[in-house]
């Protein structure tokens, strides 16, 4: 809801009888259809809220369920012809929820235009590459936290010095970013060149799911479990300080630096733990896929993962997930389409962004933090809402 | 409460020491030199483009001052980042309101507190026993400040969709939720009708009570006479005059300055 109008606005249920001036009459539309979308939003996860807590874990763990037997059930609409649905949701899905998880921490709860995001996810990647192939045989597991820090690291790298710019100047130094890395993957022996890297490690087997070119299943019973455990720890950032931080930063950096938040500092975390998910991310791809060069890390993919962030809802972390599964696993899914189905997914992007800019779920940014106690009725009494200024009690 | 001035500024909160501000060729202050004290409510006054809101700019490190210093409990002004300034013990409201349009009331309050909160990312993602801390005192006290602002009632709504009183005293209730030495309000009636400015002025007093010291920009003359300890006048960027309100009211350099030229007033 970057675009809403400066205040004081209106309540949402009071826009529609607002009769504007004709040239605002466009943005009255925009601004109607995000308000009753984020009032649609916020019905539903005010429903949601107020089911009983043993029948929302209940609700819970029938979808889990559902997600975990995904590969063995196979249900109708959603199998993908031609090709093995874990092999999909396990190679493409994954890795793609995982960066849109990642990047709606940079661009939807920062509010900072990363175009570049390739660039860790690249990082991830070569990471596990070198280190389980091209130029050591460490163990996968062992791997794990090393990617997540080494592309936590360049995030901060990169972070540092640009993180002073600003809106579009931040978007063409991220671009540039994304581009030098997978250059420096093309021209770097070391990195294998544009002949990439091969016999990458996969994941060490455990008990009944092995890794191995035929195992795909337990590739995406990892990648699901991963996504679970990075959903877990972003949500509680959200909810918490940091996430508070973020939304004050998006909104309006110079109020909350002046209100004390150190933004150039929340800026930066944002920027590495964006980093840190976006190189797991590519992590989870590379052991999967077993080879990764260059080509695999081009700018477009930047642009789709923006897209299935876009697309979901910035801010929203379901949202988000829904976007990254939608620009992950709808070209598979058409695949019988050939090479028309790019096509007809950039006029399904087109059609949605008229309909529906705020994305598929809605950021609905207030209202996590509940007061202590709710208001009293003397509160109620005290001021009076409908006296512009009034709150008399105060003064008594 | 002695309205004499003390140059030496030995107990001054708040020390401004022949501060010039240049933009370019213009120099919207010129060597203004005054001191807040310790709980006081000091009115910073003047016509329009006096300069009043970039000395408050220049106090609260938006601006780096061209020459003179600012000296706050004992520190320097100088160099030091925005949030820090906040964290020292300024805190300030805007002319044109600044609140963050999408967050609750209730949150833009807490935002303020969390200006000295301990815990972060990690603590927050493990669920530390200081961050389940912070976040019950957060809420407790931002809640406890929307009530004495009186706005508590609606708490849970989005800060854009406040009425216009509301986001003004919310405002008001950020700023001392970072738990202020000094609170600068930069003209915290505009917009407001005579009623309600009586009302905030109340308020303003109110705050002083519980131990703040303010200082008020305003250019209503009449309704900083009736709140403040003493008053500084600007005009084109320099000091014309400090002193208690009925001092300043009497100073035919502000008198000028006011209406353009001599008046009858005594």
């Amino acid at each position: 809801m970057s675009s809403a109008p400066p205040m004081p606005t209106e309540d949402p249920d009071r826009i529609a009888s607002h009769a504007g001036p004709p040239t605002a009459a466009a943005k009255q539309v925009f601004g109607q259809r995000m308000a009753a979308a984020s009032a649609t939003m916020r019905r539903w996860s005010d429903a949601w809220a107020r089911l009983p807590t043993v029948v929302r874990w209940s609700l819970l763990g029938l979808l889990l369920v559902f997600l975990y037997t995904l590969p063995l059930t196979k249900p109708w609409p959603i199998d993908t012809p031609g090709t093995d649905l874990a092999g999909v949701l396990g190679g493409t899905v994954v890795p793609y929820v995982v960066v849109a998880l990642g990047l709606n921490v940079v661009v939807g709860m920062a509010g900072l235009l990363d175009l570049g995001y390739v660039g860790f996810y690249a990082v991830g990647a070569y990471t596990l590459g070198v280190l389980t192939s091209r130029h050591a045989n460490l163990p996968w597991l062992l791997c794990l936290p090393i990617c997540i820090v080494v592309s936590m690291v360049v995030g901060v790298l990169l972070g540092a010095p640009t993180l002073r710019l600003r809106g579009d100047y931040l978007a063409i130094v991220t671009l540039g970013f994304g581009e030098i890395i997978r250059l420096l993957a093309e021209r770097l022996d070391w990195l294998g060149t544009i002949n990439g890297i091969q016999g990458i490690g996969p994941p060490p087997n455990v008990g009944p799911f092995k890794f191995g070119v035929l195992n795909k299943n337990s590739f995406f019973y990892l990648g699901l479990t991963v996504i679970i455990v990075v959903y877990f720890f972003l949500k509680r950032l959200e909810n918490s300080r940091v996430g508070r931080a973020w939304t004050a930063i998006r909104e309006d950096e110079d109020a909350a630096e002046l209100m004390g938040v150190p933004t150039f500092r929340f800026k930066l975390w944002a920027f590495a733990i964006g980093a840190a998910v976006g190189g797991l991310a590519g992590m989870l791809y590379a052991g999967k896929a077993g080879f990764i060069n260059p080509d695999g890390f081009k700018i477009n993919l930047s642009i789709l993962f923006i897209a299935a962030v876009v697309l979901g809802g910035p801010g929203n972390m379901p949202g988000v997930v829904i976007g990254g599964i939608v620009v992950s696993y709808l070209p598979e899914r058409f695949r019988f389409l050939n090479t028309s189905r790019y096509m007809w997914f950039g006029i399904a992007l087109v059609i949605m962004m008229i309909f529906r800019p705020q994305g598929l779920l809605p950021r609905r940014a207030h209202g996590r933090t509940q007061p202590p106690d709710p208001p009293t009725f003397e509160d109620v009494k005290e001021g009076d809402p409908d006296l512009e200024g009034g709150a008399h009690g105060a003064l008594a | 409460m002695a309205p004499s001035p003390d140059p030496a500024g030995h107990d001054a909160l708040l020390s401004v020491q022949s501060v010039t501000m240049r933009f370019g060729g213009l120099a919207a202050l010129s060597e203004v030199t005054f001191d807040i004290r310790p709980g006081e409510i000091l009115g910073l006054i003047g016509p329009n483009g006096a300069g009043k809101t970039t000395m408050f700019n220049v106090m609260t490190g938006v601006y780096q001052a061209t020459s003179g210093e600012v000296t706050f409990d004992g520190t320097v002004l100088r160099g030091i980042d925005r949030y820090k300034i906040t964290r020292l013990g300024i805190a300030r409201t805007f002319q044109n309101i600044r609140l963050f349009p999408e967050m609750t009331a209730l949150e833009n309050v807490i935002v303020g507190y969390e200006a000295h909160s301990q815990s972060g990312v990690v603590a927050a993602m493990l669920h530390l026993p200081v961050h389940r801390r912070e976040e019950r005192e957060g809420r407790q006290r931002a809640m406890d400040l929307l009530r004495f602002m009186g706005i508590a009632d609606r708490a849970n709504d989005a800060a854009k969709n406040l009425p216009y009183g509301y986001q003004r005293r919310l405002e008001i209730a950020r700023a001392l939720a970072t738990n202020p030495k000094l609170l600068c309000l930069d003209e915290p009636a505009a917009g407001f009708n005579p009623a309600e400015k009586i009302e905030l002025m109340g308020l303003i007093r109110k705050i002083r009570d519980q131990g703040y010291t303010v200082l008020l920009i305003e250019h209503d003359m009449n309704l900083v006479m009736g709140v403040t300890d003493r008053i500084v006048v600007l005009d084109f960027g320099r000091k014309i005059a400090e002193g208690t309100p009925t001092e300043v009211r009497a100073n035919p350099a502000v008198i000028a300055a006011y209406l353009g030229v001599d008046s009858d007033a005594s």
